[in-house]
């Protein structure tokens, strides 16, 4: 080979490694989370550990997910207003809050503070066990990590997530309520029957739908870069920063493939 | 002649091009304490983990009682086995006891309250107070967590005790009677044991058996007795702890 074939064909193989390997993480993500998720609907299901999860993911998410959605319900209050009024739309302030509130904004963002909190926290913690052999251990003490360590987190956060989605609805619509009734001169009576009427059952179970999936990608994308990690701190580290990035663009994704879903099928 | 408790014979581990274990035959009597010792990155550890089923073998055989250790009864022989890793390798999120407990709470499905009881008395054969037993791991010294590893380990009252460097990281006195309680427990249980050691001191006390790993192959077994005269300069090298010889220093 001449070495103009070779700087020729040097891009082409560069595209091809990195779809190579593109594919090959899709593979292994798709087969580890096919397993884990196995494990999270097969006996043996440790009960305590999914317990001590969902207090660790769920209960310690509370401050984080409350005060996000708070602050989220009211800057959302303020821009429908300043938006609405350009057409004399004010009035729909409560319905837009919480519509945008219980579909999207509520899952999409309680999802990416967990996958910040949660999802490096699960990286972390797997990667430094298998950095100090402690995943080696429980394989000689007869117990499978997919059973002991990932399926307790996959199904705690599957189920708390959208727990703490619904507590963000209600105070992203009482950040909405609180700025519209204390600076926009609205009625407080009118805001929450507005609210209340306009709000469908689908709504909210639709965006709980989305919390549940996005609970899942988050506990999945920890466990899979914290069994993946080696090399000591940095390694840890990478993994952190891997399943961070990971869960958030997979929720974000999810988010996009849910509503057209949901749309199409009239949810 | 008693057939091997574990038996590896051509064993061959790779890692990308790397090419770690080049045919590892080695066999374990019943009861026996064999020492296998080796310069740093020979594979001695990646021999342990094939051994356990932790690592799959790229070619070659391992029988543990007559039996293939394969990926489908790996679960089924490791109840049969116990290990005691280098750094402890104990739960952080777990109390000692839970620790030292975990076969029997999670394998075995043994109440809470009796395996807290099972539990102290094994602390108790490592020297272990009770008190101890609701400490977490990150709150004992390097020798406890050592005897912490060492009572997980036996608790289970295994037929193969595994110890990856039990030494390792110890002053001379602890070190020494970590050793005492390997040898008593090991001895205890009628267990074999197979230790992974640099420390010659170790090797003389706990082994009857001693295999030399170099270059990914056993290039000499013997007993403890013909240790220092084995006629292997690779063996004479390594017990001297001389820089210069077949050996070459990993730097």
């Amino acid at each position: 080979m001449t070495s103009e074939d070779s700087a020729v064909a040097r891009p082409f193989r560069l595209i091809g490694r990195s779809t190579l390997g593109a594919l090959a993480e899709i593979g292994r993500l798709t087969t580890f989370s096919g397993n884990v998720l196995g494990a999270c609907v097969t006996p043996t299901i440790y009960v305590s550990e999914v317990l001590r999860q969902c207090v660790r993911i769920g209960f310690y998410s509370l401050p984080v997910v409350g005060l996000t959605a708070v602050f989220i319900g009211a800057a959302l209050a303020l821009n429908i207003y300043t938006g609405g009024s350009r057409f004399n739309a004010e009035q729909f302030v409560p319905n837009i809050v919480v519509l945008g509130i219980t579909r999207e904004l509520g899952p999409v963002l309680a999802g990416l503070m967990l996958a910040g909190r949660v999802s490096a926290g699960i990286a972390a913690e797997i990667g430094a066990m298998r950095v100090t052999e402690q995943i080696d251990a429980l394989l000689t003490l007869s117990a499978r990590p997919k059973r002991y360590l990932y399926a307790p987190r996959v199904i705690a956060a599957t189920v708390t997530l959208p727990a703490l989605v619904l507590v963000a609805d209600i105070i992203g619509v009482m950040g909405g309520y609180l700025v519209a009734v204390g600076s926009l001169d609205f009625n407080w009576a009118a805001y929450l029957t507005n609210t209340w009427r306009f709000v469908t059952t689908g709504d909210i179970v639709s965006g709980l739908i989305k919390a549940a999936v996005f609970g899942a990608i988050i506990a999945l994308m920890g466990c899979y870069q914290g069994d993946r990690s080696k090399g000591g701190a940095g390694g840890v580290g990478r993994a952190a920063t891997l399943a961070v990035v990971g869960a958030a663009v997979l929720i974000l994704a999810s988010n996009y493939v849910l509503t057209s879903i949901f749309v199409r099928v009239g949810l | 002649m008693i057939a091997p408790l574990l038996k590896m014979t051509g064993v061959h581990k790779s890692f990308g091009t790397k090419s770690v274990l080049r045919g590892v035959d080695l066999s374990v009597a019943p009861g026996q304490s064999l020492v296998i010792i080796g310069g740093s990155g020979t594979g001695k550890s990646v021999t342990i983990k094939c051994a356990l089923g932790l690592l799959s073998p790229d070619a070659g055989d391992i029988h543990f009682d007559g039996e293939t250790v394969t990926p489908s009864n790996a679960d089924r022989i490791r109840e049969r086995t116990g290990m005691l890793f280098q750094g402890g390798a104990l739960f952080d999120s777990l109390t000692v006891w839970e620790n030292v407990a975990f076969a029997l709470l999670y394998r075995d499905g043994v109440k809470r309250s009796k395996a807290k009881d099972r539990a102290i008395e094994t602390l108790a054969k490592v020297r272990l107070g009770a008190a101890a037993a609701d400490l977490r791991p990150a709150e004992l010294s390097g020798g406890m967590q050592k005897r912490v590893g060492l009572a997980r380990a036996i608790i289970a009252t295994p037929d193969l005790i595994f110890f990856d460097e039990p030494t390792t990281g110890l002053d001379p006195i602890t070190a020494d009677a970590v050793n005492d309680l390997i040898l008593e427990q090991v001895k205890a249980l009628g267990a074999a044991a197979v230790t992974i050691t640099h420390d010659m001191a170790s090797v003389r006390k706990i082994a009857d058996e001693i295999a030399m790993l170099h270059e990914g192959r056993i290039i000499w077994r013997g007993p403890v007795s013909e240790l220092d005269r084995s006629g292997d300069p690779h063996v004479e090298q390594f017990v001297h702890g001389r820089a210069d010889g077949p050996i070459q220093p990993a730097l």
